[in-house]
């Protein structure tokens, strides 16, 4: 159907405005809207594209100020298909360095699952089965299996250590706001060094592991529960209470470590208690055993200098 | 203590450049850790000793140019700002 000059501007432009912007849906490849069409109430025909027609009697009228002028129009439209391509490249490039998908699978958890977890950080005497359970091949979800590593409470302990480190600065008066971002960056670049002396360890003993960068960088970030409660407990209690509590969390994670990677590094046999000879599984026994040393000794160094 | 990135990144740097300094020929051969002593058996298990060498011998041809190009920005840089 075609509308003739005869109408009322303003039922013109509201067509015009429609076939543009069903014109610039049509054109975004992957079919997801960018941003809800909520203007296009009726849907216009595919008829002449009237822009020479509607020029000079929109800029007349007021009302919809906006979108009676061509010219916004044809911007809205140019800009909505620039921004949904740069959002493809920026979603493809991104993902070729991030992984974000598999990010994903590390985040996907519930409360239950948190719960358990930090219980089984802090005593994890109790705890009988520490293997993953896996689905045709992939780990199951965190949500569904308690012993799988997750980054959910390893960005949460980080942010907390530091929210608490600066509580602690504080009550000594020895706060200020850049030694916010100190303590952080000085946090990270120990939890980046870790991982990377983890991956060079696990590269020279060449371990079969499917470990994967993000599984390590879960383990290092679990000890930040205990330091955090060793900090909590120093500042209610007074420095024996930080010790005692130190200790408490230095021994649960040390357990906790070496449970856990018994299972992903050593081999079969080793890792259910039979003592195999060979210097490759020795190799292996030391390598778990200092990468779960490692952790109370970074956990007493990140944190003795918060308490008086 | 207070580290930041960017000591991180200067870590990185200088020990690259001491991987990538050690000659093959005046000083790994000499003590034993040249490229021919590296590989050792054809079974599953290579060894520390040989994942060291490969690792050293692959950080050499990897890292060669692109340390050229970080070195004299680094230079650069430091002559620039201090």
């Amino acid at each position: 159907m075609d509308y003739t000059a005869a109408q009322s501007g303003f039922r013109q432009r509201k067509l015009q405005h429609n076939m543009r912007l069903r014109n610039s849906s049509v054109d975004r490849p992957d079919g997801s809207q960018l941003f809800d069409d909520t203007s296009a109430a009726v849907p216009g025909p595919e008829g002449a594209y009237r822009n020479q027609q509607a020029g000079p009697q929109a800029a007349g009228l007021p009302g919809h100020s906006f979108l009676s002028d061509p010219m916004s129009n044809l911007a809205v439209a140019y800009g909505s298909s620039l921004a949904s391509q740069g959002r493809e490249m920026v979603d493809k490039n991104l993902d070729r360095f991030i992984p974000i998908s598999k990010l994903k699978y590390y985040f996907a958890v519930d409360t239950v699952y948190v719960g358990k977890k930090l219980g089984i950080l802090v005593f994890p005497y109790m705890h009988k089965n520490w293997e993953v359970n896996y689905q045709q091949d992939i780990p199951v979800a965190p949500r569904f299996d308690v012993n799988a590593p997750d980054l959910y409470i390893p960005t949460m302990g980080f942010i907390t250590y530091i929210l608490v480190a600066g509580l602690a600065l504080g009550t000594q008066n020895r706060f200020s706001p850049e030694l916010l971002g100190v303590q952080a960056s000085s946090a990270l670049v120990w939890l980046i060094m870790e991982v990377l002396a983890v991956l060079l360890s696990l590269y020279l003993v060449t371990v079969n592991t499917d470990l994967t960068t993000i599984d390590l960088l879960a383990f290092s970030g679990y000890k930040y529960v205990g330091m955090i409660v060793g900090i909590v407990a120093g500042l209610l209690f007074g420095r024996p209470a930080y010790y005692l509590s130190l200790l408490w969390c230095c021994a649960a994670i040390f357990v906790f470590m070496i449970r856990t990677l018994r299972l992903k590094l050593l081999s079969e046999a080793a890792a259910e208690g039979k003592l195999i000879r060979g210097t490759r599984n020795q190799l292996r026994m030391y390598l778990t055993m200092s990468i779960a040393a490692a952790q109370p000794i970074f956990m007493y160094w990140l944190t003795y200098h918060l308490i008086t | 203590m207070a580290f930041t990135l960017y000591t991180l990144i200067q870590t990185a740097i200088l020990c690259t450049n001491a991987i990538a300094v050690l000659h093959e020929e005046r000083f790994l051969s000499r003590i034993g850790w040249g490229v021919d002593q590296g590989v050792g058996g054809f079974g599953d298990d290579p060894g520390v000793k040989a994942q060291t060498l490969n690792l050293i011998r692959s950080v050499r041809t990897v890292m060669r140019v692109p340390l050229i190009i970080v070195n004299s920005a680094c230079i650069v840089l430091l002559l620039l700002f201090g």
